[in-house]
């Protein structure tokens, strides 16, 4: 006798806790592997799975066995012009698995010495944002404006026929028939046996007494009446879904991506921006669940823009800054109020500006606009020597060292370590974590 | 055997259905049975492939404790399989009563057959019995094992941190092959007892190790008594991770007992690695001879058999040394081989035969081939039945390749004045001892530095390999004392490895 058994619904998970410890072990290698995909991969797909490669010699287990060397043998299949006696000249290293038979001795070109596996996208971006997080995250609460979200809140006897709870209200209207008629059901019962038993004896002729049966059968009907007046479904047992509003603390985030698109930003520059605006993007939707994104561009004057325009269009003339933050600044009093939205900005620059400009930029910013703002992160993009602009915010980096952060860029590889730099974890932030 | 089931065709089309496997499992059964197979129920168990990765991950098993080699076994695994570059199994088989076979859903309902066959009748069989299957594993007993590792493993990573059961089961894990008992038989497993005995062995073992480490001075008479048995151990060891688990001055108790789960699945596995050519051969000439056997009775169509015989045709192909897709002897081809030609022997017997084979010519075929699958390993098995005919159609030659030449020599061909020396020679291959290095305890100093010294007898002077520097390190971390390792050949000292590095993982 043989049992079939369908396992198909049972987990197929069964490895992952495995693989978790695998991965975790091998954690600097996805690390490393992570930090290349990141300022390799083309900017469109930059949040997808990864393959990771480690050198198979890293994960190797070692076992005590043969190695080359002594007197080898070993017998092989397909003989075709070999004789006892022929001697084969010695392929050069590498080539034989001759050495102590069996073994992984590959004789499949060159052998696999990297150990590839695929982590998903989750892993990946796990990975990325690791030890990260945003500086003062604060969920915003709000006054009387509260965004609500309905949430289910236990059952409840009263409600509107819509939120008829079918099961609690079927399971009450047994358990009261139960008790309501239970005991009149019992003594039903008892009486019925005696009538019966009255019956059968009267029907095997003896004579019994016609009006005890009488008497028990009235008795019976009573005890029936009370059973069928028990109701099926009463008022009382009727339950109802509860839902309640409830305020919502605001999870909301803009995100105010602000370039200079002047003559002197080449695309090259602008695609290290765009690394960088993509990856603190990715960032913010792992800890906001809204997010929208505001794309600025300003070469003399400032103009909000899309996504497309943002990246490739070019302009030429000259630059000033501040027309940006005033705009950004219009725009989050018209539209993002810091009320409800978690407002970060990301500047990316060469550095260029009027000369009389950068005063004026830290003017507006330190007049209101830092205030407005969780985050700002000003990346600066030149081989060049600093101008005005840097030294302006540097003032204001030591004067709002908490929400204010810039640093300067040379090239692509330069992003994701200065990206990990200004969004590190910091103690205090670790400690409320 | 009812009537109606004869000359009624079984269900056909490539889609199965529970109702179709268990008509094919009913029918194979008969005629398994009619040739005398006896196994364990069966347990027949349709799972996905994803699950089959899984199962692929633990070494088959349904259960083992969780450890990161698993896991790169299982991202290799599904590496391997989502490039194409690898089939998964058609089944997995576990040597336990009943005995559990997997059959992927994948599988079309001809392959479901094949796999009954191979799986529930042949290696079934095979498992109950074989001698060192009979000998060396309790089928009953070993889920339960299984369990009892599995919770026990978890509770230690509660209670003593993941990483640290983990280094232990690494150094484990270096020495498995060398945590089983080669002559001595083993005492079945039993997870009851060995729960129930669990508490009192950590205490006595604990006692025991502390007797033997004891410094305190003792009586005179008694230190006369310890000058003479200095020697420790009086003989050498081959069971290293069982010296270790009795003997190690420094481990604790739940890494001793450890120790005991890692030797305890090393000894379960011991015998599949002596059988490999013998039980995937008999389960493949079980399913060929099966098949068969369904389409000589009427109960598969033309069509179903020759789309078997392709499958059973890959699974028996022997690439030749010199293709692309040659990567050793296909136990499943050499195996099958075999037993096919014993038959052959038994039925249409040559002069050849009458000459090598004169106790087979002639007899029951079915009682010859029982009696070779009950009563030999891989290394005996090839000795014993390997014919000329086989040796002739695998075109088998014989390499010697001694590092002092620089050629590599053919020693001996498929032909008269080579087949012995060539079933020798590819007897050898299939012992582990000769693939396995000899390495056995040596000696303790028990009462100086409490150093281990491990003896490697060299093989045909045959170095070891790299990994020994690593492997020592190890054996270091679970000894807990400096460890040596010589290698002697022919009576003297070829090589020394030493680790003494006193925390080379930083971890104990």
């Amino acid at each position: 006798m043989s049992y079939i058994i369908d396992r198909r619904l049972n987990g197929k998970h069964k490895s992952s806790v495995n693989r978790q410890r695998f991965l975790r072990r091998y954690r600097d290698h996805i690390r490393k592997a992570v930090e290349k995909a990141v300022n390799d991969r083309s900017i469109k797909d930059l949040d997808r799975g990864e393959t990771i490669t480690i050198p198979k010699r890293d994960i190797h287990e070692p076992v005590f066995g043969h190695g080359r060397g002594g007197v080898g043998s070993v017998v092989h299949p397909g003989n075709k012009e070999f004789n006892a006696g022929d001697k084969i000249p010695r392929p050069p290293q590498n080539g034989g698995g001759q050495g102590s038979g069996q073994g992984k001795a590959s004789d499949h070109g060159e052998g696999e010495d990297e150990f590839a596996f695929q982590i998903s996208q989750e892993e990946f971006l796990d990975c990325v944002f690791e030890d990260l997080a945003l500086p003062n995250l604060v969920r915003k609460q709000l006054g009387d404006m509260t965004e609500f979200q309905i949430k289910h809140a236990g059952i409840v006897s009263e409600g509107t026929p819509s939120k008829l709870n079918l099961v609690r209200s079927m399971r009450n209207a047994y358990a009261r028939r139960m008790v309501m008629s239970g005991d009149a059901r019992r003594r039903l019962a008892e009486l019925e046996e005696l009538i019966q038993k009255l019956e059968q004896e009267q029907a095997s002729g003896r004579t019994i007494d016609d009006t005890q049966l009488a008497l028990l059968r009235e008795k019976a009907a009573t005890y029936q009446q009370k059973i069928d007046k028990t109701p099926f479904l009463d008022t009382y047992d009727l339950r109802y879904n509860h839902h309640v509003k409830e305020p919502q603390p605001s999870s909301k985030a803009v995100m105010f991506c602000v370039m200079d698109v002047s003559g002197s930003m080449t695309q090259e520059t602008k695609n290290i921006a765009k690394r960088f605006f993509i990856l603190l993007y990715l960032f913010l939707t792992r800890n906001y669940e809204k997010i929208e994104v505001v794309f600025i561009r300003h070469h003399t004057s400032a103009k909000e823009v899309t996504e497309e325009e943002f990246f490739y269009s070019r302009e030429t003339g000259g630059t000033i800054v501040s027309s940006a933050l005033k705009l950004m600044q219009k725009i989050i009093k018209q539209r993002y109020s810091p009320d409800q939205w978690n407002i970060y900005a990301a500047q990316a620059s060469d550095g260029d500006n009027w000369d009389d400009d950068s005063r004026i930029c830290q003017q507006v910013m330190e007049d209101g606009l830092i205030d407005l703002v969780q985050y700002f992160t000003y990346i600066e993009i030149t081989p060049h020597d600093h101008q005005s602009l840097w030294y302006a915010y540097e003032k204001l980096q030591s004067a709002y060292s908490d929400r204010f952060a810039m640093r300067h860029i040379l090239d692509v590889g330069d992003i994701y370590p200065v990206f990990r730099e200004l969004f590190q974890r910091r103690l205090h932030e670790q400690l409320n974590a | 055997m009812s009537n109606s089931t004869l000359d009624t065709l079984l269900p056909q089309g490539p889609d199965w259905s529970f109702d179709s496997i268990r008509q094919y499992d009913d029918a194979i059964r008969e005629i398994a049975l009619e040739f005398g197979l006896d196994t364990y129920p069966n347990q027949i168990e349709i799972i996905s492939s994803e699950q089959m990765m899984d199962a692929y991950a633990s070494v088959g098993m349904p259960l083992g404790y969780h450890h990161w080699s698993y896991g790169k076994q299982f991202l290799e695994v599904e590496q391997n399989y989502k490039r194409g570059r690898m089939g998964l199994a058609y089944e997995i088989v576990i040597n336990f009563s009943p005995c559990i076979a997997y059959l992927m859903e994948e599988n079309n309902m001809m392959m479901q057959a094949l796999v009954i066959a191979h799986a529930c009748y042949g290696h079934n069989s095979f498992f109950k019995g074989n001698y060192l299957f009979r000998t060396w594993t309790d089928a009953t007993a070993i889920i339960d094992y299984l369990v009892f590792a599995k919770r026990y493993v978890q509770e230690c990573e509660e209670k003593y941190g993941i990483q640290e059961v983990e280094a232990t089961l690494d150094s484990c894990h270096a020495l498995m092959n060398f945590g089983v008992d080669r002559y001595k038989r083993p005492v079945p497993l039993s997870a009851q007892e060995e729960m129930a005995r669990q508490d009192e062995r950590e205490r006595l073992l604990q006692q025991q190790v502390n007797d033997l480490w004891r410094t305190i001075p003792k009586a005179m008479a008694e230190v006369q008594e310890r000058e003479t048995d200095r020697h420790f151990p009086s003989e050498p060891q081959e069971n290293l991770l069982y010296f270790i688990e009795k003997h190690a001055p420094l481990l604790k108790p739940w890494q001793r007992e450890l120790v005991r789960i890692v030797r305890k699945m090393a000894q379960y596995f011991y015998p599949q690695r002596q059988t490999q050519v013998m039980n995937e051969g008999w389960a493949s000439f079980w399913h060929y001879t099966l098949m068969n056997e369904l389409y000589n009775r009427g109960k598969v169509t033309e069509g179903f058999i020759l789309e078997f015989l392709q499958s059973h045709t890959n699974v028996v192909y022997q690439p030749g040394f010199d293709s692309p897709y040659y990567s050793g002897i296909n136990p499943y081809a050499l195996g099958f081989a075999i037993y096919s030609d014993l038959k052959r022997m038994c039925e249409n017997p040559t002069e050849e035969d009458r000459y090598w084979f004169p106790d087979v010519v002639g007899k029951n075929w079915v009682e010859v081939l029982d009696f070779a699958m009950r009563n030999y390993k891989d290394e005996s098995f090839i000795l014993q039945y390997l014919s000329p005919k086989v040796m002739r159609d695998f075109r088998f030659f014989g390499l010697e390749n001694d590092v002092l030449n620089n050629y590599i020599e053919v020693k001996e061909i498929h032909n008269e004045t080579g087949f012995r020396e060539l079933r020798q020679r590819l007897s050898q291959q299939y012992n582990l001892g000769y693939r396995d290095p000899n390495i056995q305890v040596q000696r303790v100093n028990i009462n100086g530095d409490r150093s281990l010294t491990l003896r490697h007898v060299m093989d045909h002077e045959r170095p070891l390999n790299d990994d020994t520097v690593e492997v020592l390190k190890h054996v270091r971390r679970l000894w807990g004392f400096d460890v040596r390792l010589e290698s002697w050949s022919d009576g003297s000292l070829v090589e020394t490895h030493h680790c003494s590095n006193n925390d080379p993982y930083g971890i104990l």
